[in-house]
């Protein structure tokens, strides 16, 4: 069989949309070898809990290479997922025409720099495309938020250990909260244990399963130890929290103290007839980053402090 | 939990006394080896190109850079999932000789019967602590099956104390993470009822 090709040509850009390429494939490398600051303290806060020599071993292996990442500017995990952008943009921000091809290039571009591992295969034809670009990666969210002039963005680099958990039902009414907890205290010990704890858990709840698998997704967006605004949510957050924790999965799963960074939930409205609730996860290695742009592309990077690309 | 350190070629003499929750690092000869490749060899009948008879294989899908001549640089490695390979595990041991699986999380039934019958190891390398992993490889040796792509081409590397490698399943076919996994279904259980008690919210 002749070997296929994905047919890919850097696209023209305007000069403001050359540089917010250049930007985002910076900050797509940098994301790969250092980890959001909400991460890090957690992680730190969580190393000091486990007691037993073999979970200390193991935050020790975890610190000591983002120590090395960081310093070799390496990928400290060498799955750097499929990139995701979940972008809430003013109507008026000067490139919003140009920006899927921004990304997209910008993802051409960051992989090279990082260099980054070729995460996309074509499906149906199957073959990997080299260029860790394809049909749909990156996946790109885009909310059009008012007409204002600035840009924010979610950049994600999920990898597939951490996507496998991924789920999402519509349960009857009947079923009610309780049925939410079972699905995400399931998927935990079925899923859970091998997608690298502890874990951010994002929980989604809405109508289908379309809505609440976004949602869920938001979720993990928001930093480790956020709460949600909705009171019922924010204490159903603290008790799936404390729960997944008494299960004990631990660092790696090999038991221990802790099981989760943390838990998040972001709900919306939900049709009468149905609850729609979706679970992801997100590794220990939580690359995810946040930049703002405003129309001259002056960015703010809130996720890590004291970072300039 | 005892701390050993093994070379290939790997005996089964050196790995009797080997139990789960063990710790091992692991010097010679270690392939990467994960999904398309398992699957070439078990039902496409196509023999590995590279020998791993008493040695180790890696589930894992690097980063590498390509220095051209066929010389390669491994940037960043790690364990992928193993479960994935558990239906094709039991087979590849038995046709390979394969002697220490290295991957990630737990494997089943089929691979606890290969690790009794054939006297093998699976092992767990702490994931996503990939540039830490990198930097106990020596070199890579040999590149094989490389139309499959970075992640999935066969990687054959000559490592160095490569580790911590936490026993999973041992030659007697004990398996720790399905230990693990009944008290962690116990615990679940319980804070379930705990939880659902408080979170009626549909009145």
């Amino acid at each position: 069989m002749d070997t296929m090709t994905y047919d890919y040509t850097e696209p023209a850009l305007s000069t403001k949309g050359q540089q917010m390429r250049d930007i985002l494939a910076d900050y797509i490398a940098l994301i790969s070898h250092r980890l959001p600051d909400d991460v890090t303290a957690k992680l730190q806060e969580l190393q000091k809990v486990e007691v037993d020599p073999l979970q200390k071993l193991v935050y020790d292996t975890m610190m000591e290479n983002q120590l090395l990442a960081n310093k070799l500017k390496r990928p400290s995990c060498q799955d750097t997922g499929a990139l995701q952008f979940f972008i809430k943009c003013g109507a008026k921000f000067p490139l919003l025409g140009e920006l899927n091809k921004i990304l997209k290039d910008a993802v051409y571009r960051g992989t090279k720099k990082a260099p980054l591992r070729h995460n996309a295969v074509q499906t149906f034809d199957e073959y990997n495309t080299g260029m860790n670009i394809g049909d749909g990666i990156p996946s790109i969210f885009l909310q059009v938020d008012g007409d204002g002039t600035d840009i924010q963005m979610y950049v994600y680099m999920a990898g597939g250990g951490c996507t496998l958990p991924g789920e999402a039902k519509v349960l009857m009414p009947g079923e009610g909260y309780e049925g939410v907890v079972r699905f995400v205290m399931d998927r935990m010990t079925s899923y859970g244990i091998n997608a690298c704890p502890p874990l951010l858990v994002g929980v989604g709840v809405a109508t289908s399963v379309e809505t609440a698998a976004l949602n869920s997704k938001f979720a993990l967006m928001r930093r480790v130890d956020s709460e949600s605004e909705n009171a019922n949510a924010a204490k159903l957050e603290h008790l799936l929290e404390d729960g997944i924790n008494n299960i004990g999965l631990g660092p790696q799963g090999f038991g221990g103290q802790k099981s989760v960074m943390g838990v998040n939930v972001v709900n919306t409205a939900r049709h009468p007839s149905t609850i729609g609730v979706a679970v992801s996860t997100g590794c220990w290695s939580h690359r995810r980053g946040f930049i703002k742009f405003d129309e001259d592309l002056n960015y703010e990077l809130p996720y890590n402090k004291g970072v300039e690309l | 939990m005892k701390t050993w350190k093994l070379t290939t070629p790997v005996s089964d003499d050196d790995i009797k006394d080997i139990k789960i929750g063990d710790i091992v690092y692991l010097t010679g000869s270690m392939t990467t080896c994960r999904d398309v490749a398992h699957r070439r060899l078990v039902e496409e009948h196509r023999p590995l190109p590279i020998d791993v008879r008493n040695k180790a294989i890696l589930h894992a899908g690097p980063i590498i850079k390509d220095l051209g001549n066929d010389k390669y640089e491994m940037i960043a490695v790690g364990p992928t999932t193993s479960m994935r390979m558990e239906k094709f595990e039991e087979e590849f041991v038995k046709q390979t000789g394969v002697k220490l699986i290295l991957g990630k999380g737990g494997m089943g039934p089929g691979t606890e019967r290969a690790c009794k019958k054939y006297k093998a190891l699976h092992l767990v390398y702490p994931a996503g602590n990939a540039v830490y992993a990198a930097l106990h490889v020596n070199k890579i040796v040999d590149a094989q099956w490389k139309d499959l792509g970075m992640p999935e081409t066969l990687w054959s590397c000559d490592v160095k104390d490569f580790g911590p490698l936490i026993v999973s399943i041992d030659t007697n076919g004990d398996n720790l993470f399905e230990k693990n996994k009944v008290i962690f279904n116990e615990r679940k259980e319980a804070e379930i009822k705990k939880i659902q008690k408080q979170v009626s919210f549909i009145k």
